[in-house]
């Protein structure tokens, strides 16, 4: 099924927690943070989310800035 | 006098220099830098993962986040919600609450949008967050955002990567007269010197990125800058001497030959 991720099309398996999402992109759990359709998904919860047909996924982390 | 110690949110500094971390040639130079400088504190952006390349480098390999305070921004921000959001992310990312509001208005100048700096603002603060918040120069607002609640005011001393130098020194030095919570100058600043003056005016400390990312040298511009910050404060401290309008001898003139 299609998700929406970092604002490209994205292909998954259904069923998907967000775990699985962000181990099978090789994504380091350190410092990350994820928004699934604008809501913050608790880290504690990245486990038990399960990603839903056009969910839209935003993973960030800390870069350089000003 | 005695100093006493630069206190933001409740936590104790022993730098008053505060550096960005964008614009380096990599991290590792940037580590350097922060090395350097003697900073105790770095501005950080919130980014998306590339999820094409999750190997890419990562700042939290080369700027540990348990040695050094990551100061979350909002840069790229241009309404209140916008800047909310990303500090939110910032949070569940890094479980600070210690932020740094900026909301902009034009690319050309990234002067403050100060409207919607007020707006974001309240939100976050009623949200639990330490604000330390970006602002123009106006002594107005900068009263209004310390009623708010906010941790530190940071009017801008010229606009963001011009480095002009402080472009407006009275009203700088009126935030100072009038503030109980410290007042940072972010941005603006070019060299060495314009941190010195910040300082002389008062100011409770500097924040910078492009003064040292972008010199010829931005290791030894750090330095500079750790100095420099070190001597504006002590000669604020010290009190300087009154202008005079005519010379006035340094040897006494009693005892000539």
């Amino acid at each position: 099924m299609k998700i929406t991720l970092n604002g490209e099309d994205h292909e998954v398996e259904e069923g998907t927690t967000i775990t699985a999402l962000l181990g099978a992109l090789k994504i380091p759990l350190v410092k990350v943070a994820v928004e699934r359709n604008l809501s913050i998904v608790s880290r504690s919860t990245f486990d038990q989310v399960i990603l839903q047909k056009g969910d839209r996924i935003e993973i960030v982390r800390f870069i350089g800035g000003g | 006098m005695q100093d006493t110690p630069l206190i933001i949110a409740g936590r104790e500094y022993a730098s008053r220099l505060i550096i960005g971390t964008g614009k380096y040639r990599d991290y590792a130079q940037n580590a350097a830098a922060l090395k350097a400088s003697g900073a105790e504190m770095v501005t950080v952006a919130m980014r998306r993962v590339n999820v094409m390349n999750p190997d890419e480098p990562m700042l939290v390999d080369f700027i540990k986040p348990d040695e050094t305070v990551y100061l979350p921004n909002t840069a790229g921000c241009f309404t209140g919600e916008d800047a909310v959001r990303t500090l939110r992310l910032a949070r569940e990312a890094g479980g600070w609450s210690l932020v740094k509001l900026e909301v902009l208005s034009d690319p050309k100048h990234l002067y403050p949008d100060m409207e919607e700096t007020m707006r974001a603002a309240k939100m976050l603060l009623d949200d639990g967050f330490d604000v330390m918040v970006y602002c123009s120069d106006d002594p107005v607002f900068a009263r209004k955002l310390e009623d708010l609640g906010c941790a530190a005011i940071m009017p801008l001393g010229a606009p963001i990567g011009s480095g002009l130098g402080l472009q407006n020194k009275v009203n700088i030095r009126l935030i100072v007269e009038q503030s109980s919570v410290p007042v940072i100058v972010d941005a603006g600043v070019g060299t060495a010197s314009d941190a010195t003056e910040a300082m002389e005016l008062g100011c409770d400390g500097v924040l910078m990125n492009t003064a040292i990312a972008e010199a010829q040298d931005p290791i030894r511009m750090a330095r500079a800058m750790k100095h420099a910050v070190i001597a504006g404060r002590e000669a604020y401290l010290a009190g300087r001497m009154a202008k005079k309008r005519y010379a006035d001898p340094s040897s006494p003139l009693a005892g000539l030959i």
